[in-house]
């Protein structure tokens, strides 16, 4: 069960990386990445709202959906549960929390439909490793902390980018594809190490 | 008017192809082209999701309320991936296999959703029909395009045909997934490349601000609580999601840097090329109407 779950997690950071190997979440990947701070941020908002979103889906889909014969409506359910789940979260944290509502405020509403989060609530029902809510809900984190990595590792390069004198051709858009592409080679290097 | 909807058709293919000058999907854009089919499939089945959406909403565009329109119009989204899920599921299970995960989270594409908001829910249903169907072929054919060039070069087929299998050695990284970041960037440089030979503005930044569902791409310079984003911030989101800069000066220094533009274009990409230029011929057609050189709001 340990075992498993460290391999869960870590196959989510490094192996099955969401961004950089599933291509899960790239609006977000290049879109915040142009500075380290802000990136940090997303990189947190999109973890808890995996964590939140596996917590709520996994249970509808095998207490819910499944009993009553209707899995084939788990993408309907699934979207509007976690676009109802995210602007809940916004508005408690908004009431009670103000500090991190200002921190990960703006992040939470663009989060609804980033196909990461509607991503890892599915993949939980075809990944092979994950039997149990616990499973799921360390995929979870594996992955949101996949995202995390990912998205301030490559801050860090466009931030070397900015400095760099580039074809214009290249600037902007291309450039920072080809970048992650490298950091997405860099990543295949860890294939293998998580069984 | 016959011309309006024509060229509301058109423009989906060429002036504001949704992978190329709009940036939009980039998710299925990099994940499903490891193979020219697999592209055909994702493309397809977003076309005809695109299509049904984009009359549903253009029927209920008086009945929604402003409100609730994005809640409204994801539900009608995901109602036909689910059918269009069930479909492929029962009829191509090989597509469904090879798209996997990324054929219900079309209910997420970006395409879809942006052209709900900027597009169906204004207009009437003829000229929504017109525009997804030219928005889905330019998405199938940019996807197609990308998927041919990744499985040549790392495996030697097309459509699964051997081309240059046995005679080079394929380059297995490209059907990897840093192939795709790769080919997807040297594609952006080359319609930037025809977009300023036409006189049009390059592509710098990622297009998501147009839509509602994603319009983070560009957080820094959404200012909190602006999420229910009436009208007013519509435009603006129009206008710094494709942030596309403004710019001669670029154009006259891409001139001066690059004084042999066809060389480069040719040795960037030998294996697109055909197909590009083809592209290029076809929008040179088209080039009249886009002296403006803006990607233009729909009006």
């Amino acid at each position: 069960m340990t075992s498993n779950i460290i391999t869960i997690v870590l196959a989510g950071i490094l192996t099955e990386n969401m961004v950089l190997a599933k291509f899960l979440g790239i609006c977000p990947f290049l879109g915040v990445s142009k500075k380290s701070n802000t990136a940090v941020s997303m990189g947190i908002a999109v973890t808890l709202v995996m964590l939140m979103a596996t917590a709520v889906t996994y249970p509808i889909q095998v207490y819910i959906l499944d009993p009553f014969g209707v899995g084939y409506l788990q993408t309907i359910v699934f979207i509007l549960i976690i676009a109802a789940l995210v602007q809940l979260v916004e508005i408690v944290l908004k009431r009670y929390i103000p500090p991190i509502y200002r921190a990960l405020g703006i992040y939470l509403p663009l989060i609804t439909t980033n196909c990461a989060v509607l991503g890892i609530t599915m993949l939980n029902f075809t990944n092979a490793r994950i039997t149990n809510y616990v499973e799921a809900l360390f995929n979870a984190l594996g992955a949101g902390l996949g995202f995390l990595l990912a998205i301030v590792i490559f801050a860090g390069v466009r931030s070397r980018l900015e400095k760099s004198d580039i074809p214009e051709s290249l600037k902007g858009l291309p450039i920072t594809l080809i970048s992650a592409g490298i950091v997405s080679l860099s990543f295949l290097g860890f294939a293998g190490i998580v069984g | 008017m016959a011309d309006n909807h024509l060229s509301t058709f058109t423009k989906g293919i060429v002036k504001e192809n949704p992978v190329l000058r709009l940036v939009l999907g980039t998710c299925p854009t990099l994940a499903v082209t490891t193979a020219a089919f697999n592209g055909v499939g994702m493309g397809v089945a977003a076309t005809l999701v695109l299509l049904g959406s984009n009359v549903v909403i253009s029927l209920l565009r008086k009945v929604i309320p402003d409100k609730v329109r994005i809640p409204a119009f994801i539900t009608i989204i995901a109602a036909f991936v689910t059918i269009i899920q069930m479909l492929v599921k029962a009829f191509a299970p090989a597509i469904d296999k090879s798209l996997g995960i990324f054929l219900p989270l079309i209910v997420v594409n970006c395409i879809i959703l942006a052209r709900a908001e900027m597009f169906a829910s204004k207009n009437s249903v003829l000229p929504s029909i017109l525009d997804a169907l030219g928005m889905g072929v330019g998405f199938t054919a940019a996807l197609t395009l990308m998927g041919m060039i990744r499985e040549l070069i790392g495996t030697g087929c097309v459509f699964g045909l051997p081309i240059t299998a046995g005679a080079i050695e394929p380059m297995l990284i490209f059907i990897l997934p840093p192939g795709g970041f790769f080919v997807f960037g040297i594609l952006v440089v080359l319609s930037n490349k025809i977009a300023v030979k036409m006189g049009k503005k390059p592509v710098k930044s990622l297009g998501c601000g147009n839509c509602q569902g994603c319009k983070g791409c560009d957080a820094e310079g959404y200012p909190a609580g602006e999420e229910t984003a009436p009208a007013t911030s519509e435009s603006k989101s129009g206008a710094t999601g494709v942030n596309i800069t403004t710019n001669q000066e670029v154009a006259a220094a891409e001139g001066e840097l690059f004084p042999n533009d066809k060389a480069i274009t040719e040795i960037a990409a030998p294996e697109g090329d055909a197909v590009v230029k083809a592209q290029a011929k076809e929008a040179v057609d088209t080039a009249t109407e886009l002296k403006k050189g803006e990607v233009s709001d729909d009006k």
